[in-house]
């Protein structure tokens, strides 16, 4: 229950002051605090005249080699140690590199436990005939969790770094410059061609690899790779305007959204029937189908959307800084 | 076999090594393209195709593809082809 206080006393307490700044109705300092009027920066001709003086004598006398012996030593030195130090690293990796232990060599050290229950029981636990595919989307499938998070988060970094302000305007001068759509579509008769001949081909391969990568070599991330280079040729060949149609800002935030929370729920799903022993009731088929290995499948596609939507957001981003 | 494996693996060096020499920025960036062509048939040839492809699609296409437009906003490109119009931002995809 709130109770009624009269408004003089209510512009008295903290709540009402701190609003108040919040709000940035009224400037704390103003009244409190000793205030200069500010004046424009203004120079006149020779005062810059004699800064660049200033400037060019300073620069005259710090590298002046004839007489100055502590910068003419200095130079001496840096060459000697910045040698030196080359010279150093290349031994100490030499060194670090002629201890391992030989490749191939059964006793090595990675010849443990790990790779052994990998090999041997792999396919009966993950179902998956790649073994490879079985291990990062399976045993090690967290790391490949935090891996697509990673590229997440590089291009939150991107779009930070390189998308235009649209509070400028629609024709600010930074975007006219970044844009550079009013030069398409280019209809290059060769590029286009090709791009017909060969764009079709390039998706059926990075579908084909994302779906397979638990029964041959492939997986999610170069699935994806390859997918993202053909929409990249696609967008180079005809233009934004095509591709516009099928993927925009909004397409790649859904999906990468909801790749992302795909993998996460069926990986946490998994995760809790394997820590409490639970039976998980996601069948691990026959090996060597196409629908087998239980979750693998699934994880293939989220990774596989979320890095070729991050390798096409990338191009873009590079190239005008904005869908 | 053996002589193959070498000639690939004394590619990658000279590619490596002409990469930081290479005055001209671009030739830079399709020396690099070929280092990673080259560095993936030595993926194959080591028996992980999984890296192979992954090598191809990435650090073939896309990152040379992403250099070039780098080259392209920062106005690099244009200084190496006078009078050319047509930035050479052809992608290339593997």
């Amino acid at each position: 229950m709130s109770r009624k206080i009269p408004e003089q006393q209510y512009e008295k307490t903290i709540s009402y002051r701190f609003r108040q700044w919040l709000d940035g109705t009224k400037d704390p300092f103003l009244g409190t605090v000793e205030m200069k009027p500010q004046k424009e920066f203004h120079e006149d001709d020779t005062a810059v005249e004699k800064r660049k003086e200033e400037k060019k004598e300073i620069f005259a006398r710090v590298f002046d080699t004839e007489h100055n012996a502590e910068l003419r030593i200095f130079r001496k030195l840096y060459r000697l140690f910045s040698v030196l130090f080359c010279i150093g690293l290349v031994f100490v990796l030499l060194t670090g590199v002629s201890h391992l232990p030989p490749f191939g060599n059964a006793d090595n050290p990675v010849n443990n436990e790990v790779p052994q229950r990998y090999i041997e029981n792999g396919l009966q636990e993950t179902g998956a005939v790649n073994i490879v595919t079985g291990m990062i989307l399976d045993y090690r499938a967290f790391d490949t969790l935090g891996e697509s998070h990673v590229l997440f988060v590089a291009t939150c970094t991107v779009l930070i770094l390189l998308r235009i302000d649209k509070k400028k305007g629609r024709n600010s001068i930074e975007e006219r410059e970044a844009n550079d759509r009013i030069y398409e579509p280019k209809n290059d008769i060769i590029l286009q061609t090709v791009a017909k001949l060969l764009v079709p081909p390039i998706m059926i391969f990075g579908i084909y690899v994302i779906l397979c990568g638990h029964l041959g070599p492939g997986g999610g991330f170069s699935g994806g790779a390859v997918i993202g280079a053909g929409l990249i040729l696609y967008l180079n060949a005809f233009g934004f305007a095509k591709t516009e149609q099928f993927f925009t800002a909004k397409t790649y935030k859904w999906m990468s959204f909801g790749a992302l929370a795909c993998y996460a729920l069926a990986k946490s799903y998994s995760f809790y029937t394997g820590a409490n022993d639970i039976h998980s009731i996601i069948p691990l088929g026959t090996p060597g189908a196409i629908l087998s290995s239980g979750l693998i499948l699934l994880l293939n596609i989220c990774v596989g959307i979320v890095v070729a939507g991050t390798m096409y957001t990338f191009y873009v981003m590079f190239r005008k800084g904005g869908y | 076999m053996e002589v193959f494996r070498l000639i690939l693996l004394g590619f990658l060096v000279v590619c490596a090594i002409s990469v930081s020499l290479s005055k001209n920025l671009l030739n830079s960036i399709l020396i690099y393209m070929s280092y990673s062509l080259v560095a993936s048939v030595i993926w194959i040839l080591l028996e992980s195709p999984d890296l192979a492809i992954t090598e191809a699609a990435v650090g073939a296409g896309i990152t040379s593809v992403l250099f070039f437009v780098t080259l392209k906003k920062i106005h690099a490109m244009m200084k190496d082809e006078e009078g050319e119009e047509e930035p050479s931002d052809e992608p290339k995809n593997s």
